[in-house]
């Protein structure tokens, strides 16, 4: 068994990607052996209508077979009327979280509807993905530059909201920094490795969160899923370190009863 | 059998150059990497003056010593120094067991500054890795684009030129060498995004790929998945993971009787 919590379906706005369309992505992700993939929608980065984007997740996911697909809805809270779109995602789709984009939603994560946003997601037992980053800031597009979400403000949040489930993706190292430790030691709080480099990079993580907070996340079809599988070779991971990354933290932060 | 033409001992665990050149192997064992060529040492210096370089290049010396069946060195020269540099080429490739040139931010590569650099290279067989980005938001001043890159290779169409990076932003560096047929590329450095494999080869040539990994800053396991899981045949992916380097550097390790 094998979960990745850092898949998105769609298509890239600044360049093709092998599998934007489902079909192709769930070819691709059993090719792999992946059995369940957490899926954002990119749609969720830049439409405003997040309500028809999220249907359409859920129903891209309801539709393959082969690989369960988990979708994660997208959630703006500068958009009017967010909560409902927290409340479909859960009551009318029933999808055990959302994933949030701070930068290209255009606010800071010290905003109070931050809070509100987390608060809500935690009410209904929701896991929360943050994206940092969805790419390298220095090749985007010169009309469209999205520098990454600051998380400095991020560790106030995580202890003043009990309950919280959250996982942070592609956060490079230079970017998440010293705050991982003290997120990590909240027991609320999970990292992919998608952006994690360097020859010791998913070693360094490990070391730092702990091997139960790392969950494995390739940023596929973006990113070559490989990149996160070789990762675990190249580490030299213990077999109980790479099940606990591939597959078993996934299971605890988000059973299947959910 | 996969030969890696771009890594560093800098952002390795370890105290001394042959700590980090052990720690380096272990983790391209891993992956089946069979040979590195490194350049520069620790910590890295954007600007060296003569005397670092110097230092820099003893670093890589004392690091590939005991590894000369898997490590390749390349000598870290600085067109603001070129002096200094064609000397350092003397010293550690003419004289020395070193087999190539790495060229990286200090100074611009377009100008005739470079030109003693790249011409004593070119002499020796040595092929010359000259890193290259275009940053949305602008390179540092001394820092060369692709297409900077161009300019120094219709002025030296013997020389072995390597575009370090393929420019980073990899569509545009593509663009910009493609028309430069004596220009060779390598994929290190950037992140592992899809695709990037496949335009190079569609618009460059298998043969003017390499593999290179930009270790240890960067991983080689991200590195080497944009060539294994590119959509390419298994012959390209040889001659990207192995051939086309090898053949770049054979004449000057036949002529300096290396077996490889």
């Amino acid at each position: 068994m094998s979960v990745d919590t850092n898949i998105s379906v769609g298509h890239w706005p600044f360049r093709h990607l092998p599998a934007a369309e489902p079909a192709a992505l769930v070819k691709a992700l059993a090719k792999y052996g992946v059995t369940e993939a957490w899926v954002g929608s990119f749609e969720g980065l830049l439409h405003k209508d997040l309500a028809g984007v999220n249907a359409r997740l859920a129903d891209i996911c309801r539709g393959q077979t082969g690989v369960r697909l988990v979708p994660f809805g997208s959630v703006n809270p500068r958009w009017p009327d967010w909560h409902d779109d927290v409340r479909r995602c859960a009551e009318e789709h029933r999808m055990p979280g959302i994933r949030v984009h701070p930068n290209y939603h255009g606010y800071k994560l010290t905003d109070p509807l931050f809070a509100k946003l987390l608060s809500l997601a935690t009410e209904r037992k929701m896991v929360v993905q943050l994206v940092v980053q969805m790419e390298d800031v220095r090749t985007q597009h010169p009309l469209i530059i999205v520098p990454p979400v600051d998380l400095k403000p991020l560790a106030g949040f995580v202890t003043k909201t009990p309950g919280l489930r959250l996982q942070i993706l592609n956060a490079p190292i230079d970017v998440a920094g010293e705050l991982i430790v003290p997120l990590a030691r909240s027991g609320q709080v999970y990292f992919d490795f998608a952006m994690h480099e360097g020859v010791r990079g998913l070693g360094r993580l490990r070391d730092q969160v702990g091997p139960e907070r790392a969950l494995f996340g390739s940023h596929f079809p973006l990113f070559h899923w490989q990149a996160a599988a070789l990762k675990i070779r190249e580490t030299g991971l213990s077999d109980a370190d790479a099940r606990a990354i591939m597959s078993t933290n996934a299971r605890a932060l988000l059973p299947l009863s959910s | 059998m996969i030969w890696d033409v771009h890594s560093h001992l800098n952002a390795v665990d370890g105290r001394t150059p042959e700590e980090k050149m052990a720690g380096l192997l272990r983790y391209a064992d891993r992956l089946g990497i069979e040979r590195l060529c490194i350049f520069m040492g620790f910590p890295f210096l954007t600007d060296p003056k003569p005397e670092q370089l110097r230092q820099q290049n003893d670093q890589v010396l004392q690091g590939i010593g005991h590894h000369h069946d898997r490590a390749f060195g390349f000598v870290y020269c600085s067109g603001k120094y070129p002096e200094t540099s064609v000397r350092e080429i003397d010293r550690c490739v003419k004289n020395g067991p070193m087999v190539g040139v790495k060229l990286w931010v200090a100074h611009r590569c377009n100008g005739p500054e470079l030109d003693p650099i790249i011409a004593r290279a070119t002499e020796l067989q040595a092929p010359i890795l000259q890193h290259t980005w275009f940053k949305v938001g602008g390179n540092l001043p001394g820092e060369s684009t692709p297409s900077d890159l161009v300019e120094l290779a219709k002025r030296h169409p013997d020389a072995k030129l390597i575009c370090g990076h393929t420019g980073g932003d990899w569509p545009l560096g593509v663009r910009a060498i493609r028309a430069s047929k004596s220009l060779a590329t390598e994929i290190s450095g950037s992140d592992p995004t899809t695709g990037m494999v496949e335009m190079a080869v569609r618009e460059l040539g298998a043969e003017r790929v390499l593999f290179g990994s930009d270790s240890g800053s960067r991983s080689f396991a991200s590195q080497l998945a944009k060539v294994q899981d590119a959509d390419v045949p298994d012959d390209v992916k040889k001659l990207i993971l192995r051939d086309n380097l090898r053949r770049l550097l054979m004449p000057i390790l036949q002529a300096k009787g290396i077996k490889a």
